[in-house]
């Protein structure tokens, strides 16, 4: 298994990417001096050079400091969303697929129903009313928005699953549904799942970043979309400090390029495992 | 009477106002000999409802009138320890040998979790080593089989593991579609035999169900000819296949080509 | 004889795979009278299919055509250029694939892929002669006309299989190469499908080579039968002469496990597996499930030995018979 993983470069580089980006968050405090990252903790607007090596802001920040702190916050927010929605839409698709009947009306229903609210109008609507946002309110709202297609996606796939013929067998073995369920549908689903993690984690991280621009976003934590907001607030284009907004945007970026190539590695590492047909 | 269907019927659609209602399966009556084990052959083409008839007889779908019935009880209605010896004495064999095997699994899981379930094996040797035998009875070699994921497997092979499979679990009852349909000729000869063997010596019941009338011929005892849900003819295979009194029955028979060449059979016709 | 439509010569295809290379077709020759319908007939891995792909040059990575001609008319379709190739294929010599009923385009209607067709081979011309010749082949073969209006889910197994058999034949070719045309097929409509498939043939004075594993269906369909065991031709003759004067013990064993309406609960299997194709044994691939094998068939592979009337067998002890009866 470890060695099929190996043979992915797509989905090794995208995994090395990715704890690089995590590791220089967490081993910030080992890199920089994070009270630099405090408000007023340096001259302001500094370009990049000398001292601080990303420059600081209006605010008198050190925007690497910033950065390698913000770092985890997004990272963290994106990946609790992504795991939430996925595993509840999951949950929720394999109840209505493999059931049937009433709660498979019920749910896909509610699926459907929710997928046509604007997702943004109510994600402002929650903002707006929370008195203080946190990172973790963030992560369950947008996870709240995010499970309705993959429940419908997984719905789809087990109503085709139980059709199989290897299901018939398992039955014929005397094995009851909920073993069933688990062992002889959800293995067959995880191409899926690892596929859509990925576009789950990121999708959310530009929800959240989408919110914290607009300045609904947790006021007191610096995650990379709060520092768009700090950049927007104090006319960084404007003031063609480019320094200021620049080094989120490649950070996000780098972000969604290692989401792409774990998705598709893994897609790629599934589908030649479950090869099947003639 | 081990396993009865009493007429059974299964429909499907119904549309609005049951308007476009499909009768998969009308009125079907079948029981098997309570005594020694007996092969019933059940003869038709796509669409006769062969298909609908084995997943009724397996407990894989309710007939939507009618009843199936093991050992005289309704196959439905039973639970808990009753359930699980119907399970255990009622097998199959698919026709479609891709679709049998979860592909995120190895083959080994098809011959060792039914041999470790159904406690014909205290542990992973044990049950090891049954697969291996029932491997040899059908001409695979372990080395070459186990281990392997169902795709790097032919269908021919896929195939033989079923039948290994049911012959491994010796169950009152095997109902077998097509067993042999992507095996070749040299070996299905070999399986057949073992499938009869097993009749003979085990004292398991087989449920044969197949297009191909000379194989019928050959390991039947009784005979059902099915055509568009119902049964046209049965009886014994003598008398069916023998002296077939329906026109559809004589048409199955014409299709067969003979033993010896014949090149006028082609274009010749029973009047049907 | 008359000049043989198709000659084919010391074929030879090989597979490269993960362990080495799998020889497929072995050394494979016979010719293809015109009007004549062969019959090559193995079982599954025997290299028959492939013989039939290599036939129009279908082989792909990581299959290639070592070895051997393929004379169509007198031209090699081995040898031919791209171009000759693509104007070969459908006019001159045309296939019926394997899972032909799934070889149709699911989202083009019947008339479509006539169209196709024709196309690549800029003939006919204009719209009124081409639906007329698209009506006049599904006629042939036992379809109605409207059918070129439909798409290939609406119609039946043996149905899609006659508009690949009206396809097969669109052109007129010389040489029609079906591989498994009815394996999928019901039994009744596998007599239909076969019995449309001989018709045509004879009606645009084809020669048909048909590959399958099914004896008894050979003996009554082809002319001549070729048995194929490990990518060679171990016996081949007029079908009559082979089912009734089987020289090959292989054959012989073919005939026997034929389930027959005679006496019943006889099941005559043959023993062993076939031969892996990366590593046969030594000398006669079958030496190892041979029941009458003798020492020098396991050094030594046995040549071609002709038995009069155009009736050829590869065996030692054959030969030996044959010489003594001479």
């Amino acid at each position: 298994m470890m060695r099929a993983i190996l043979r992915e470069r797509l989905l090794v580089a995208g995994l090395a990417l990715l704890l690089l980006l995590a590791l220089a968050g967490v081993m910030a405090p080992w890199l920089v001096d994070t009270s630099l990252a405090e408000i007023g903790s340096a001259r302001p607007r500094r370009p990049p050079g000398g001292a601080h090596l990303l420059g600081t802001d209006t605010q008198g920040r050190d925007v690497l400091a910033a950065l390698l702190l913000a770092l985890p916050q997004t990272l963290r927010i994106g990946l609790m969303a992504g795991l939430i929605g996925l595993g509840l839409g999951c949950a929720l698709g394999l109840l209505a697929g493999w059931f049937r009947g009433i709660p498979d009306a019920v749910i896909r229903t509610l699926a459907d129903v929710a997928m046509t609210i604007p997702a943004i109008a109510v994600l402002v609507l929650i903002a707006v009313n929370v008195r203080s946002m946190t990172v973790e309110l963030m992560a369950i709202t947008v996870a709240g928005l995010a499970w309705m297609v993959p429940a419908r996606a997984v719905r789809a796939q087990v109503l085709s699953l139980r059709e199989r013929p290897w299901v018939d067998i398992a039955r014929l073995n005397g094995i009851g549904p909920l073993r069933l369920i688990l062992t002889e549908i959800l293995p067959n689903l995880v191409p899926y799942l690892a596929a859509s993690f990925a576009a789950a984690v990121s999708g959310a991280m530009l929800a959240t970043v989408g919110l914290e621009a607009l300045g609904l976003g947790p006021q007191n934590e610096l995650t990379l979309g709060m520092m768009f907001y700090w950049a927007q607030y104090g006319g960084a284009v404007l003031r063609g400090m480019w320094w200021w907004w620049v080094p989120p945007v490649v950070a996000l970026a780098l972000i969604f390029l290692a989401l792409l190539a774990i998705s598709a590695g893994l897609d790629r590492l599934a589908n030649a495992r479950l090869r099947v047909a003639p | 009477m081990p396993l009865e269907l009493r007429d059974a019927e299964v429909a499907f659609g119904g549309g609005l106002l049951g308007r476009r209602r499909n009768l998969a399966l009308a009125g079907v009556s079948l029981a098997l000999d309570p005594g020694p084990a007996e092969t019933l052959a059940i003869v038709g083409e796509s669409g006769s409802g062969k298909t609908t008839l084995t997943r009724l007889l397996l407990g894989l779908l309710r007939p939507t009138s009618g009843r199936v019935l093991w050992r005289g009880r309704d196959l439905h209605a039973l639970r808990g320890q009753d359930l699980a010896e119907y399970r255990r004495g009622v097998q199959a064999i698919f026709q479609d040998p891709f679709g049998a095997f979860n592909p995120v699994y190895r083959v080994d899981r098809m011959l060792i979790l039914p041999a470790r379930r159904f406690g014909l094996a205290a542990n992973e040797e044990e049950a090891r080593a049954l697969a291996e035998q029932a491997l040899g009875a059908v001409g695979l070699r372990a080395a070459e089989t186990l281990g392997r994921y169902p795709h790097q497997l032919s269908g021919g092979q896929r195939q033989r593991l079923m039948v290994a499979r049911a012959m491994m679990l010796r169950p009152r009852v095997i109902v077998a579609d097509e067993p042999v349909s992507m095996v070749d000729a040299s070996l299905r000869a070999t399986i057949l035999g073992a499938l009869h063997l097993l009749r003979q010596g085990g004292g398991v019941s087989l449920v044969y169900v197949t297009h191909d009338l000379t194989t019928a011929w050959q390991l039947a005892d009784r005979v059902m000819v099915m055509r568009h849900g119902r049964v046209v003819e049965q009886g014994d295979v003598e008398q069916v296949i023998g002296r077939p009194a329906h026109p559809y029955t004589r048409a199955l028979l014409d299709a067969v080509p003979p033993a010896m060449p014949d090149p006028d059979w082609l274009d010749r016709e029973d009047a049907a | 004889m008359t000049a043989p439509v198709l000659s084919v010569r010391g074929l030879e295809v090989a597979f490269a795979t993960a362990q080495g290379q799998a020889r497929a077709v072995a050394g494979i020759s016979f010719d293809l009278a015109p009007g004549e319908r062969l019959g090559l007939v193995g079982e599954s891995g025997s290299g028959k299919t492939t013989t039939a792909l290599a036939l129009l040059r279908l082989i792909r990575p990581p299959g290639r055509i070592e070895a051997g001609a393929v004379l169509l008319q007198g031209q090699d379709v081995l040898a031919a250029g791209e171009a000759a190739l693509r104007r070969l294929r459908g006019a001159r010599i045309a296939l019926v694939p394997q899972g032909a009923m799934n070889a149709l385009n699911p989202v083009l209607d019947i008339a479509t892929q006539f169209e196709d067709l024709f196309d690549a081979h800029a003939e006919p011309r204009g719209r009124v002669a081409r639906q007329a010749r698209i009506a006049a082949l599904l006629r042939s073969v036992g379809l109605a006309p409207d059918v070129m209006a439909r798409f290939p889910h609406e119609l039946s197994g043996g149905m899609r299989q006659r508009v690949c058999i009206a396809l097969a034949i669109a052109l007129r070719p010389a040489v029609i190469v079906a591989d498994e045309p009815t394996s999928a097929l019901d039994v009744v409509v596998q007599k239909q499908v076969l019995a449309t498939l001989a018709r045509v043939q004879r009606e645009i004075g084809a020669a048909l080579v048909i590959v399958g594993h099914d004896m008894g269906l050979m003996g009554s369909f082809a002319h001549r039968i070729a048995v194929v065991y490990a990518g060679r031709i171990v016996e081949e003759g007029p079908v009559a002469e082979v089912f009734a004067r089987p020289r090959h013990p292989y054959t012989r064993a073919l005939i026997e496990s034929l389930p027959r309406f005679g006496p019943r609960g006889v099941f005559k299997g043959l023993p062993g597996m076939a031969p892996s194709l990366l590593a046969p044994p030594p000398g006669c691939p079958f030496h190892p499930r041979c029941a009458v094998a003798m020492p020098v068939c396991a050094i030594e592979a046995p040549a071609e030995t002709p038995l009069g009337g155009r009736h050829r067998v590869r065996c030692h002890l054959a030969a030996e018979e044959a010489a003594h009866a001479a």
